[in-house]
């Protein structure tokens, strides 16, 4: 049986008769008898490190590992250089509790007031906080955010990703907000719908550039129509997206939201990631969860504490604006590694190359027969339509060693290429395409 | 120490990507402010992240009795197992048959937690343990309206609850309804029963309790809530004492949530990420978020949603390197291991309990389970030294200080949670650090009132943070 108790069974003795007590049965008398399990755990028997190493490596190889990757749909395999991973297994910052004591989590809260800049930078907005569970909850939390008791509609775009619009409505299950989608044209917003469906009750809007199709949504006309009727705009984005297109800030957006994983987060099967969350001057105190702010110590040294704590639960109970209390921090500080190490230049030639391969790789499918659906700019991902059957051309590629788009049903598929991609690996599953299409 | 954003300079940079290998194109619609980040080399920024990390306590500095975080040793063996590509390359939206071993893991993981709790069924999406609670409130919501029961609006928290209890319950639409503590720190049972009515949804609570208590009146407790027509909701933060010992099932709980980054050993991450697993009884399990594993007719394994599923409170399936961290825990103890760590975790609090109790005044005498509270009130009366003080003296002994200021109901509270991974001498050693300052606090008061002073920055202006809040660095 594997421990990690660095007593040994004589000295647990000697300290169970130094507290006072005869047996550790002692420390438990307060359990009444009926409540006991008195009975071994249904569990198997404890191992030592090299067979658990041996049990869990099998498990992981009983896992497909894709040497390329096309699929994206709220999941985004992009390079992660070896200094952010080195950052990111630092023993402290793996290990630290929330930065409650500030003399000695200094290097914490320097690291998520960094975070917090480089967010504001990336998405245009006056202030970010330090993280929520990923671009979902961020999405939710940023519509709880808008509402209150006259406003208590909320308003998203059916061309987000589904997987968001499904926590939305978990949200506002809980809140008794209503949640309504605004159709989409073409595979964007319709414009058109979501002049008429605004109205005094809407809280606010949410859309995502790109959005779950990958098309870029007009969001300065949409904050235009929002603001008029008095509504406030949420933008979700991919951040890697907005070092190249224009900024939710530039756009008008009252919120930014998205899911951080791009910046340097391993795939991970879907966990943990990163909900980054900004808003404007007006709105960034009904920001939900931690911010660390810079102010001096006795001796008049800069520092940085969390701050703007009395929104919080831990004060405010249930009249907080959010539950929220641990976040993601060490994904933080991952995505801050990250944008320190691309840099401006970097981070926009990450977004220039996923954006050339893309077209490049959706042109040479329209030759395999793969038709683009939507009309209109797309970032990094795109739909197209076929005849041949989807799993039939995603199950010949998967042969190959190569995980194609998202299939959205039986004639299209959701494809997404990031700098990972080489023209090689793209020509290959063109020609693999061709095949599927030929036989 | 200077920000990243005030080293380096215009051209510095580290040379990543290899150049475009298709014809190059943009965009329409771009942005129009030229994006700012830092022109760094990669020395710059590796000595930067190395000199910011000197600047962390983390679980391997000392000593770290934060009471109700549960901060034990994180084991080496579930980072390296964490960091497997088997599981860190995986994308979520594989195809099943793909992600087998990722699919078993979490089933294995889920039938485990399941034993050691008492419950039926399990879903690890909420991630954290405050997300947990908002799922669990979020089911018993969706329980009594299928039961036509709207009128159920009301959720009971003992005052001594975490803060994250009422505001849970507020996000899952619930008015919440707070019963004083009785004098022994337990729920005042007659309260209890004023409280409860037609209105009642449900309770919320730990047990062992806030104050580090068994409430020896459980099974009064959750047939109180049952009879009204409610449901149990228990708070797993303090699992860790009666591990393998009672279980929240067998107390009548019907749901649950766990906290994988205490109890379960994953690490905390300066903040997170954590993983908040939700357990409920067989009757619960059709109001889970969803998606859940399944077993499919041919043996194999896949997801599914529950029939009357909540919904999904985030993306996918939860912070899955998390659990694989929390699975080799697991593995590790097994059987024996899991009772082993809770009763060595109370038997090192009333260790360390009866050791400071010679000089200092606990908020309640007698046996503790996990954690005990200590009550700064009378050095506070005396010297005008505050718990805070105290706090920040310690950071000056090279220990991490107990939480402050909770639970609420006990004046000048410092809350101390020593866990099972400490030894003898850490907690000798702490008692004897502890003893030196409350000494000198009576000595010398305003000594301590100047504390820290050797920490890296001295005592931080928290006020002047929040009145005027800089919270990002503006360039010039």
């Amino acid at each position: 049986m594997g421990t990690y108790i660095p007593n040994t069974g004589n000295e647990q003795r000697e300290m169970l008769e130094e507290a006072g007590f005869q047996s550790f049965d002692d420390l438990y008398t307060e359990i009444p008898e009926c409540v006991r399990l008195n009975r071994k755990l249904d569990l198997p028997e404890g191992s030592p490190e090299l067979s658990v190493r041996r049990q869990v490596e099998a498990l992981a190889g009983r896992n497909r590992i894709f040497n390329y990757i096309f699929r994206g749909a709220g999941a985004y395999n992009h390079y992660i250089p070896a200094v952010v991973e080195e950052v990111a297994s630092k023993e402290r910052f793996v290990t630290a509790y929330t930065p409650y004591q500030a003399e000695i989590s200094q290097g914490i809260l320097q690291s998520i007031f960094e975070y917090q800049t480089m967010i504001c930078e990336l998405t245009g907005m006056e202030a970010s906080n330090a993280s929520v569970y990923d671009g979902a909850s961020a999405a939710a939390e940023a519509a709880a955010m808008c509402t209150d008791r006259k406003r208590k509609t909320v308003l998203a775009s059916a061309a987000i990703n589904p997987g968001v619009y499904q926590v939305l409505k978990t949200y506002c299950f809980g809140s008794g907000n209503r949640l309504v989608p605004v159709p989409e044209k073409n595979g964007v917003t319709d414009l058109k719908k979501l002049r008429e469906m605004l109205s005094a009750e809407c809280a606010c809007f949410y859309v995502e550039q790109p959005n779950y199709f990958g098309q870029v949504e007009d969001v300065e006309t949409m904050a235009d129509i929002v603001h008029e009727a008095g509504a406030k705009l949420v933008a979700g984005g991919n951040p890697i997206a907005m070092a190249l297109l224009r900024t939710p800030g530039e756009c008008g957006a009252d919120v930014a939201v998205g899911e951080g994983q791009p910046l340097g987060i391993p795939l991970s099967f879907g966990g943990p990631y990163l909900g980054f969350m900004a808003a404007t001057k007006e709105m960034f105190r009904r920001l939900p969860g931690r911010m660390v702010g810079e102010t001096s110590d006795a001796g008049g040294n800069r520092g940085y504490v969390l701050t703007l704590q009395a929104r919080e639960q831990h004060i405010r109970r249930e009249k907080a604006g959010s539950n929220i209390c641990s976040n993601e921090a060490l994904c933080a500080v991952r995505a801050a590694a990250y944008m320190a190490v691309m840099g401006e230049e970097g981070l926009r030639e990450t977004a220039r190359q996923c954006y050339s391969k893309a077209h490049y790789f959706q042109k040479k499918l329209k030759t395999a027969g793969l038709s683009r659906v939507y009309p209109g700019d797309f970032f990094h991902e795109f739909v197209t339509r076929s005849d041949i059957p989807s799993r039939m051309i995603l199950k010949k590629l998967e042969d190959h060693g190569i995980l194609g788009g998202l299939p959205l049903d039986e004639t299209r598929i959701l494809w997404c290429v990031t700098e990972l991609n080489t023209k090689e690996e793209m020509d290959e599953a063109v020609r693999i395409v061709e095949e599927v299409a030929g036989s | 120490m200077k920000l990243l954003f005030e080293l380096g300079t215009s051209g510095r940079h580290c040379d990543i990507l290899p150049p475009c290998d298709v014809p190059e194109m943009s965009p329409e619609c771009l942005r129009k402010k030229e994006l700012r980040l830092p022109h760094l080399s990669e020395t710059e920024i590796s000595r930067h992240y190395t000199e910011l990390e000197k600047q962390v306590y983390g679980v391997n500095d000392g000593f770290y009795p934060l009471g109700s975080c549960t901060m034990k040793y994180n084991p080496k063996i579930n980072e390296a197992m964490a960091a497997l590509p088997g599981f860190a390359k995986l994308h979520p939206l594989q195809p099943d048959y793909t992600v087998q071993g990722a699919l078993e893991l979490l089933r294995r993981t889920e039938k485990y937690l399941c034993e050691i709790t008492g419950m039926d069924a399990m879903n690890f999406q909420p991630a954290a343990g405050a997300h947990g609670e908002f799922t669990g409130l979020l089911m018993i919501r969706a329980f009594h309206q299928k039961n036509g029961e709207k009128n159920r609006t009301k959720i009971i928290v003992p005052d001594s609850a975490h803060g994250t209890n009422p505001a849970s319950a507020a996000m899952a639409g619930y008015t919440v309804v707070s019963v004083p503590s009785g004098e022994d720190g337990c729920v005042d049972l007659e309260k209890l029963k004023e409280a409860v009515g037609e209105d009642t949804a449900g309770l919320m609570l730990t047990n062992p309790n806030t104050v580090g208590l068994f409430d020896k009146n459980i099974l009064e407790i959750t047939r109180i809530i049952h009879d009204a027509g409610g449901l149990c909701y228990y708070d797993g933060a303090n699992l860790n004492a009666v591990m393998g010992i009672t279980r929240p099932g067998d107390m009548g709980f019907d749901i649950i949530h766990l906290n994988l980054h205490k109890t379960f050993s994953a690490p905390h991450g300066g903040g997170g990420p954590g993983s908040g697993p939700v357990g409920c009884k067989k009757d619960l399990a059709e109001f889970l978020p969803g998606p859940v594993t399944e077993e499919k007719e041919d043996g194999s394994s896949g997801f599914a949603v529950p029939e009357s599923s909540i919904g999904a409170v985030r993306s996918f399936y939860g912070n899955f390197l998390v659990i694989v961290k929390a699975f080799a825990y697991l593995l590790t103890l097994g059987a024996d291991g899991i009772p082993e760590a809770a009763r060595n975790a109370v038997l090192n609090a009333n260790y360390l309990k009866k050791k400071l109790e010679e000089f200092c005044p606990m908020a309640y005498p007698g046996t503790c389970m996990h954690e005990f509270v200590m009550t700064m009130k009378d050095l506070k009366d005396r010297t005008g030294v505050a718990a805070l003080d105290i706090a920040k003296g310690l950071l000056d002994n090279g220990i991490h200080p107990p939480t402050m200021y909770f639970p609420l109901i006990v004046r000048e509270a410092l809350m101390v949670e020593p866990t099972e991974t400490e030894s003898r001498e850490t907690l000798d050693e702490a008692a004897e650090g502890f003893r030196a300052l409350y000494q000198r606090a009576l000595e010398n008061p305003d000594e301590i009132h100047e504390a820290p002073v050797k920490t890296p920055v001295r005592r931080l202006d928290e006020v002047r943070a929040a009145r005027k809040p800089v919270l990002r660095y503006f360039y010039d």
